[in-house]
């Protein structure tokens, strides 16, 4: 069964390939897009089960399919392996995908390029699954730029709005600033080790490396930099919400439950690299401390239904960052679980209002949904619950385990834990602002459209994942092989009564916040728009912290300045200048052609005195 | 023998299609498809059969065994010239690149050029396809001259005659880039004769036996120099390149083809060819400064694309920026940034043959090649538009398809000679989005812009065009995953260069 690995990353691409190259009818591509990705589902539950109930001895298996290219030492290979992880991100991937392909089979019926949209949802899906399966780094960094460019064709895909062809573009060139530091990671690692195998990159890089030796901060850092373009994290986040423009359904599939957490799977896989160097792993805390409290921040501000989730999507992944920076790696992949079922559920829920409203997104339009859009409802409230860490949720166990892994951790501490339940509240209060805004209160657009079955299953299946998916044998991931015994694990010998209470508490001072300002309405909200201050300081936190107004005006526009005043390459005047300086000559020596023979004459003698005056100087 | 062959069959192909021309104007058309096709078996048929010399031994690496066939005929006694032909693994591939792009340039100016003047244009074309085999095959320098000045100057025809609006000024540009850096390679290799003859009192100029020349740093430098910008400028880099862009905004399509994917081509298997083996001191110290060209010319150029409103200008550009790797793959001089030097230089001869092979067809239809007067042409011809967007992604590097192969080893194998420059270089990976993506939204998002153009006028593409696309989109993917075959054939060919250069270093010292 484990042999048939290889079928898990083909079937979506057949799926791919038959949707571009045969003209399928609309009803049919659908089923095509869902049907191989449930195919690849079930190919991945069969060797899931296979491999968790007779684990091979070596812990892993490996697939070689064919060497990709070999030159001398050089010989990155089309190779999968399967390991505890592995197995985790592959069930994620095909059993969220195959929810989200269905519902989008409901969501995009009426739209004529249907076709074209599944063939890219496949073909990410196929991407994706590459990224997690590759045993090498350079099989990898194919399914990497793969999902980047599906993620580029799917934001762009209603390609007649400039605005959405700009955030696509966006979205390509910001990962792809973070792709190229991870190249030159590349680069480093194979000139030490020799391969880009990750297994025997993480065997040889202890034996190569003294504990925080430069090479092995500066190959951490620069792995980091490609997980934090693609992960959306600080300091290259800002294409996340705007990558918004794209389908609501390709939001929850890509930026939300998969794609954006390859930088945490990333960071996992090569975890042994991180351990060798404080500095690379308090560089990867501290960016997903700030990355979840700023974008927490943003994400209260907002107005647009799918900003706020995009908003909250980066910050959560900062947990996931943080939870790897203290060295709660399983937990942080536990987090990426938990995550990808109920942020998943959240874009699919906000798609079903959009959907019904006729594409508005503003919060401010909607209202009193609750009895209107029941599913939806009990979608949201299942979702939210999550998001803010309601004990008892998959969110809650997650999110817990990561801060009391920062709280004993070497690294993190105190300090870093009260940073992570300071992002725990305000998440708390903005995902049931969110809530009090769109369900309750009164109601101000009508929704109309009705959602058919294959639109409300995967939600409900969703909202079962979401509130057991922390629960059960889901509780112990498969990763004791794969990933160190993290620190979240050292609670369990420590009494930490405090530190529990805070987390059971903080969820519902953050919804009691919510309450008191967009609900019961004690405090008018508008309070914090009187203050010229307090509006500067709401302005700024929308508008993402200006991160876009500084890289507009530091590289952007400096360099759509240079290109434009140099179009006509001033190194090809240097040619027109000499074409110029001929004729010049040219002209000046035909007016010596008079007709006149004194002239010539005189010119003559001129000369010869001339090369006489030299002989004789000479 | 069958190397004679090749490039007859080709200048006689080119004489009869010519003739033809004289009684109809389709008929040149068939006679140059014809020949290709022909040309393209023949070699097919001999190369199956011959021994590729795939698993020569590291004992027998010196003695030149790495060619497949050759063949000698006394052309200039006197000064021992001779019709000396030789293939080995690295010509093999870029003829049958050669070969195959052949192809795709007749097909692309199918319904283009279907005037008296046809016989004429298939002459041309075939002449500059008989010129590149000869300078891809021809090891007697002389001979190798010969068939660099073959080349250009029917291009020169293609361009000045069938050219658009200020073709005679793009082709004068064009031949004196050419010529007046071909001269120079000229004396380099009088040069490098005269001083073989007074060391071993022999004329010759035939490449093996010059392999042996000594020459010491001051004048070897300035000879390597001679051949280094002739190269350079034809390959083109930075700051040689202007004459490229204008050249080929104003070819005809195929000329655009044959220029891009394989005339270019010609520059970089000279540097390759010639300069590390002929002059292995003078270019080990120069290296430095042409692998900061190269680099300089992969983000130069990538900054100029960007800027360009004209299709084919901009692709020009994107053509000289991917040429830095070629620059800087070479001079890294190591076996990973060679083979990814051959393995860019097959696949930037195909996305770059298929991305001037559709701007053309665009041009065709609609008159313009102004990326403003275009906009929304996915909504009239979706199936261009994907086609497009995928040698586009193609050309700014993805993983999977052929130029991708080639960057990275030309990136990995020049970061064991320059961390620096290479880090730089890699840079470029950022700024080839920027220009791709660009196009893509530019010419084919958006809303339908029909105001400089009449609507019904953009068809979609006909079978040739699909049969020739699609045939270019296989050779890419297959060269992206699996491009061991093209490896295996040019390693016994990078093998012995280098081992060659390094035993004459090791001499030296």
């Amino acid at each position: 069964m484990l042999d048939l690995l290889w079928l898990v990353p083909a079937l979506p691409l057949l799926g791919f390939l038959i949707l571009i190259f045969i003209p399928v009818p609309n009803k049919l591509a659908g089923i095509i897009g869902y049907s191989t990705v449930g195919l690849a589902f079930l190919v991945v539950l069969s060797i899931s089960k296979e491999f968790l109930t007779a684990p091979p001895e070596s812990g892993h298996f490996v697939l070689h399919l064919w060497t990709w290219m070999s030159v001398g030492d050089f010989k990155p290979a089309f190779s999968l392996h399967l390991d505890g992880l592995t197995i985790v991100m592959l069930n994620v991937i095909t059993g969220v995908g195959f929810l989200i392909h269905c519902y989008s089979a409901g969501y995009m019926h009426d739209d004529p390029s249907i076709a074209r949209y599944f063939s890219y949802l496949n073909l990410f899906v196929s991407a994706m699954l590459i990224l997690v399966l590759a045993d090498n780094l350079l099989f990898m960094f194919l399914g990497w730029e793969g999902v980047g460019l599906c993620s580029y064709l799917l934001i762009g895909f209603w390609y007649k709005d400039p605005e959405n062809g700009a955030a696509a573009r966006k979205a390509f060139v910001v990962t792809r600033i973070g792709d190229t530091a991870m190249a030159i990671g590349l680069f480093l690692i194979f000139t030490q080790l020799g391969t880009v195998n990750i297994q025997e990159i993480l065997t040889k890089a202890p034996g190569q490396w003294q504990q925080d030796s430069f090479m092995v901060t500066a190959i951490a850092l620069l792995l980091l930099g490609g997980a934090v373009g693609k992960s959306a994290q600080l300091p290259l986040q800002t294409w996340l919400p705007d990558a918004m423009a794209g389908p609501t359904p390709v939001s929850a599939l890509i930026h939300a439950a998969t794609m954006v957490t390859a930088g945490v799977y990333l960071v996992a896989r090569t975890h042994t690299l991180f351990e060798l160097s404080v500095i690379a792993q308090t560089a990867v805390m501290l960016i997903g401390l700030c990355t979840l409290l700023l974008a927490g921040f943003s994400a209260i501000t907002q107005t647009d239904i799918k900003r706020i989730l995009a908003y909250s999507t980066i910050s959560q992944i900062g947990y996931m960052f943080l939870g790897l920076g203290v060295g709660a790696w399983s937990a942080s992949i536990f987090h990426l679980m938990t995550h990808a079922f109920f942020k998943a559920l959240l874009f699919l829920a906000a798609g079903s209002v959009i959907f019904c409203l006729h594409h508005k997104q503003d919060i401010f339009e909607m209202g009193g949904l609750w009895k209107k859009l029941p599913v939806t409802f009990l979608s949201f409230m299942v979702g939210c619950a999550c998001l803010a860490g309601i004990p008892g949720t998959s969110g809650f166990f997650s999110k817990d385990e990561i801060l009391l892994g920062a709280y004993y951790s070497s690294t993190g501490g105190p300090l870093v834990f009260a940073g992570g339940v300071l992002g725990a509240l305000i998440t708390a209060i903005y995902s049931f602002r969110l809530i009090f805004i769109v369900f309750f209160g009164e109601s101000k657009t009508e929704p109309d459209v009705k959602q058919s079955a294959i639109m409300k299953g995967p939600l409900l299946i969703l909202c079962a994942l979401s509130l057991l998916g922390g629960l059960g044998h889901f509780y112990h991931l498969p990763l004791e092989n794969v990933l160190p015994v993290g620190t979240h694990t050292l609670a369990a010998n420590q009494d930490h009564t405090l530190l529990t209470v805070i987390l059971w508490t903080v969820p519902f001072v953050g919804i009691f916040i919510a309450y008191v300002f967009f609900q019961a309405k004690w405090l008018d909200p508008a309070m914090f728009s009187k203050n010229i201050v307090l509006i500067k300081l709401q302005d700024y936190w929308r508008s993402g912290w200006g991160f876009d107004w500084v890289y507009d005006r530091v590289i952007v526009f400096p360099f759509k300045f240079f290109a434009k005043i140099n179009k006509s390459d001033v190194i090809d005047s240097f040619y027109g200048g000499v074409i110029t300086a001929t004729r010049q000559i040219h002209r000046m020596t035909s007016t010596t052609q008079t007709g006149s023979t004194r002239w010539y004459a005189a010119c003559m003698v001129f000369g010869l005195l001339i090369t006489l005056l030299l002989a004789v100087a000479l | 023998m069958i190397l004679i062959w090749l490039i007859t069959i080709l200048f006689v192909g080119g004489v009869v299609a010519l003739i033809a021309g004289r009684f109809n104007a389709l008929l040149p058309r068939i006679i140059a498809i014809a020949t290709v096709v022909i040309d393209g078996f023949v070699f097919w048929n001999f190369c199956s059969g011959a021994d590729l010399k795939l698993n020569i031994e590291a004992s027998s690496l010196a003695e030149g065994s790495t060619w497949i066939t050759q063949t000698s005929h006394v052309w200039i006694e006197r000064f021992g010239i001779n019709l000396f032909f030789a293939m080995d693994g690295l010509s093999l591939v870029l003829i049958a690149l050669t070969l195959f792009l052949g192809v795709i340039a007749v097909l692309s100016s199918w319904s283009e050029i279907v005037d008296d003047t046809a016989g004429f244009f298939y002459f041309n074309l075939l002449w500059v396809l008989a010129g590149v085999v000869g300078v891809f095959t021809a090891l007697d320098l002389f001979l190798f001259f010969f068939f660099w000045e073959v080349m250009l100057i029917p291009m020169y025809f293609l361009i000045s005659v069938w050219g658009h609006e200020k073709k005679e000024y793009a082709a004068l540009k064009f031949f004196i880039f050419t010529q007046v850096s071909g001269l120079l390679m000229l004396v380099s290799i009088v040069a490098l004769v005269v001083i073989h003859h007074q060391q071993t009192g022999v004329f010759t100029f035939n490449y093996i036996d010059l392999l042996d020349t000594k020459t010491d740093s001051m004048i070897g430098m300035c000879i390597m120099l001679g051949f280094f910008i002739a190269f350079v400028t034809k390959l083109p880099g930075v700051p040689v390149h202007s004459w490229l862009p204008d050249a080929h905004t104003q070819a005809p399509t195929a000329g655009s083809v044959i220029l891009a994917g394989i005339l270019l081509k010609t520059g970089a298997y000279g540097l390759m060819r010639f300069i590390f083996p002929l002059f292995p001191e003078a270019a080990a110290s120069f290296a430095p400064c042409a692998m900061i060209l190269g680099v300089v010319s992969i983000l130069y150029a990538a900054k100029l694309a960007f800027a360009q409103t004209d299709i084919k200008r901009l692709i020009a550009y994107t053509s000289i920026s991917h040429m830095g790797f070629i620059l800087l793959g070479i001079f890294a001089w190591n076996t990973l940034a060679l083979q990814g030097t051959v393995m860019q230089m097959v696949a930037h001869g195909v996305s770059s043959a298929a991305m001037f092979a559709l701007a053309g067809g665009i041009q065709h239809r609609i008159h313009t090649r102004d990326l403003r007067d275009m906009g929304g042409l996915w909504t009239s011809v979706p199936r261009t538009g994907a086609i497009a967007t995928f040698f586009l992604v193609a050309a700014l590097g993805m993983p999977g398809l052929g130029n991708f192969v080639g960057e990275t080893m030309v990136l990995f194998g020049a970061f064991q000679m320059d961390k620096t420059i290479t880090i730089v270089a890699t840079l470029g990976l950022i700024v080839a989005p920027v220009y791709a993506l660009k196009v893509i939204q530019e010419a084919f998002h958006g809303e339908l812009n029909t105001q400089n153009y009449d609507k019904s006028k953009m068809t979609k593409l006909k079978s040739h065009e699909l049969v020739m696309m699609g045939s270019m989109i296989v050779a890419l993917v297959v060269l992206g995953i699996y491009p061991q075959p093209v490896i295996d054939t040019v390693a016994p060919v990078i093998n012995s260069m280098l081992y060659n250069v390094n035993t004459q270093m090791a001499l030296v010292n």
